[in-house]
């Protein structure tokens, strides 16, 4: 199936139940002296993404910029499906996956190995798949004896190699990506960069969070700039990352 | 260990040239897994059962996933120890001989009659109070799981569920060690406990799905349903005989606690549970699971907003 992601005019609205407002008391007492609808209407929401629009087809490379609390994350986590948006729509087609916590479900107090199979079965994988997937991400984390021991006595630098291990290990048609993947050692970072652009490739469309322009020109074509949960500008990567940044930019030879 | 030994030379580090090889394994994802992703907003009645019942057959596809939590649940409970969900085994045990001599006498009871009831009564309730306890932490306990990955929620509840059926399955040891002691033996009567079983399991998963939405959203739930259950333990006929309330027995009539309890109880004691308790139980389930119900399709899009 070819793969292709729509967005209608997304909106999502989180909700605040700081402090009292969450609580069962206030509500009830609303309840009683009928402040209900008075309390729903003053309840705080953080608008996070408004009235966002946009279509990717087989091929297309989005990246998505803008500063803190510009609503990225949340537009990944929206087009993955963790957030269901209100009004608007969302339809991806093809199989996804998203990129965005580099410890994903991962449990410290597992070994590594069960850590594997976990990923495996949440990913819906077979047994024998499970069993693909603990060879190639054992190979390529070099965590040789490690994996049998749990995830809280790696050094830093080997859960972070089974981490990016496990979340690139299987491909996806739709692939989200946030900024997170961008950490790590120097070494390990030139073998994570040859497997993640491998898999940049593989897939069918991509979108990226980040801040650093460079993977921007180097992966991006098209590049949708968000400010305060809008799109302020959309269109090709140099474009819109020299009305970003302000100054020319020029894409990286290949 | 040795696998990654099996392509020579895998194990240098740096240098891109090496990187190729890992590429041949990565995984697709099967061609059998639904990969479109439809999110309009529908508010309407038919479109949020249509959610749910697809949340729920989701869940059911990754039962595998589910039994897996569960069982690491347990495991990474007792890591380390030797005895490991035994040891849930030997303080029911410990429970049950302690509390059979004091009651038997308190009572004025023979303990041969008492002691099989008090065990049943303990670990069928020890199972009921930590799930309901339990299935308040439903979601906010796997927040970070919620917030990364897109998993049918119920799937969270069948795993609380599954793990406190494992805890249970060790706790049965208790019960039959009584029996044998005893020569304690129910008869097929005993088979009549298979409908009660039906019941709560649909139960145990509406209680978790019910709880854990409503416990997202009121932090201040948890502690109330504490409270409830400790004093539905002392109420409901747990560790004393419904006869001994002689012409009040009535007052147990009403409580969803003792019915429920009774269907599973009174037939593996070789007794015939009443046909009020039966219909009352059937009721109760079936307000519950309609209740849970409504709400998880009303709330479960609302769910990631607020763990």
């Amino acid at each position: 199936m070819e793969a292709a992601i729509t967005a209608e005019h997304v909106c999502v609205d989180f909700p605040l139940y700081h402090g009292n407002a969450r609580s069962l008391k206030r509500m009830v007492l609303g309840t009683v002296t009928g402040r209900v609808a008075a309390d729903t209407k003053r309840r705080v929401v953080v608008q996070a993404l408004r009235d966002i629009s946009f279509q990717l087809r087989s091929g297309d490379r989005l990246g998505l910029i803008g500063g803190n609390g510009a609503g990225k994350t949340t537009l990944l986590r929206t087009l993955a499906g963790i957030y269901e948006t209100q009004t608007g729509r969302i339809l991806v087609q093809g199989s996804l996956n998203a990129l965005l916590d580099p410890n994903l479900g991962m449990n410290v107090e597992l070994t590594g190995r069960e850590n594997i199979m976990l990923r495996g079965l949440y990913n819906g994988l077979k047994r024998s798949a499970i069993r693909r997937l603990e060879e190639d991400v054992a190979t390529f984390a070099e965590l040789g004896e490690f994996l049998d021991l749990p995830v809280r006595v790696y050094s830093s630098g080997m859960v972070v190699r089974l981490g990016f291990a496990l979340a690139t290990a299987i491909r996806p048609q739709v692939l989200l990506m946030d900024e997170w993947f961008l950490a790590g050692d120097a070494n390990f970072m030139e073998r994570a960069k040859v497997r993640l652009e491998d898999m940049v490739r593989g897939a069918d469309i991509l979108v990226l969070s980040t801040h650093v322009a460079e993977v921007v020109l180097s992966w991006c074509t098209r590049v949708i700039w968000l400010d305060q949960g809008r799109v302020r500008q959309d269109g090709p990567a140099e474009q819109v990352l020299e009305a970003y940044l302000g100054h020319p930019v020029s894409r990286p030879v290949s | 260990m040795a696998r990654g030994n099996r392509t020579v030379g895998l194990q240098r580090p740096g240098g891109s040239a090496i990187a190729a090889p890992f590429m041949t394994v990565a995984l697709r994802h099967g061609a059998g897994r639904a990969s479109t992703l439809d999110l309009t907003p529908d508010p309407s009645f038919a479109a949020r059962q249509r959610m749910e019942i697809r949340d729920l057959a989701d869940a059911a596809r990754l039962w595998r996933l589910c039994w897996t939590l569960a069982w690491l649940d347990i495991r990474l409970r007792y890591r380390g120890s030797v005895l490991g969900p035994f040891w849930l085994t030997l303080s029911t045990a410990a429970m049950v001989g302690s509390m059979g001599v004091v009651y038997a006498f308190l009572f004025h009871m023979d303990s041969r009659e008492y002691l099989p009831f008090l065990a049943l009564s303990l670990v069928l309730w020890g199972y009921l109070n930590a799930l309901v306890t339990d299935g308040c932490l439903t979601y906010t306990t796997v927040e970070a799981m919620i917030r990364s990955m897109r998993m049918p929620y119920s799937l969270y509840g069948a795993r609380v569920v599954m793990r406190n059926l494992l805890v249970l399955a060790h706790n049965v040891v208790v019960i039959v060690a009584v029996f044998v002691t005893l020569r304690v033996w129910p008869g097929v009567t005993a088979l009549l406990v298979l409908p009660g079983l039906v019941l709560w399991l649909a139960d145990s998963l509406a209680v978790c799905v019910l709880l854990g939405a409503l416990c997202a959203r009121f932090r201040d739930i948890p502690p109330i349903v504490g409270s409830i259950m400790q004093m539905a333990f002392f109420i409901s006929g747990v560790i004393w005989k419904p006869s001994q309330l002689g012409a009040r027995e009535w007052l147990l009539d009403f409580n969803p606690f003792f019915s429920l309890l009774e269907v599973v109880r009174a037939p593996l004691l070789g007794e015939v549970p009443s046909a009020f308790v039966w219909v009352s139980a059937a009721v109760y389930s079936v307000v519950l699971c309609a209740t849970s119900w409504l709400l998880f399709a009303r709330v479960r899009n609302r769910i990631a907003f607020w763990v």
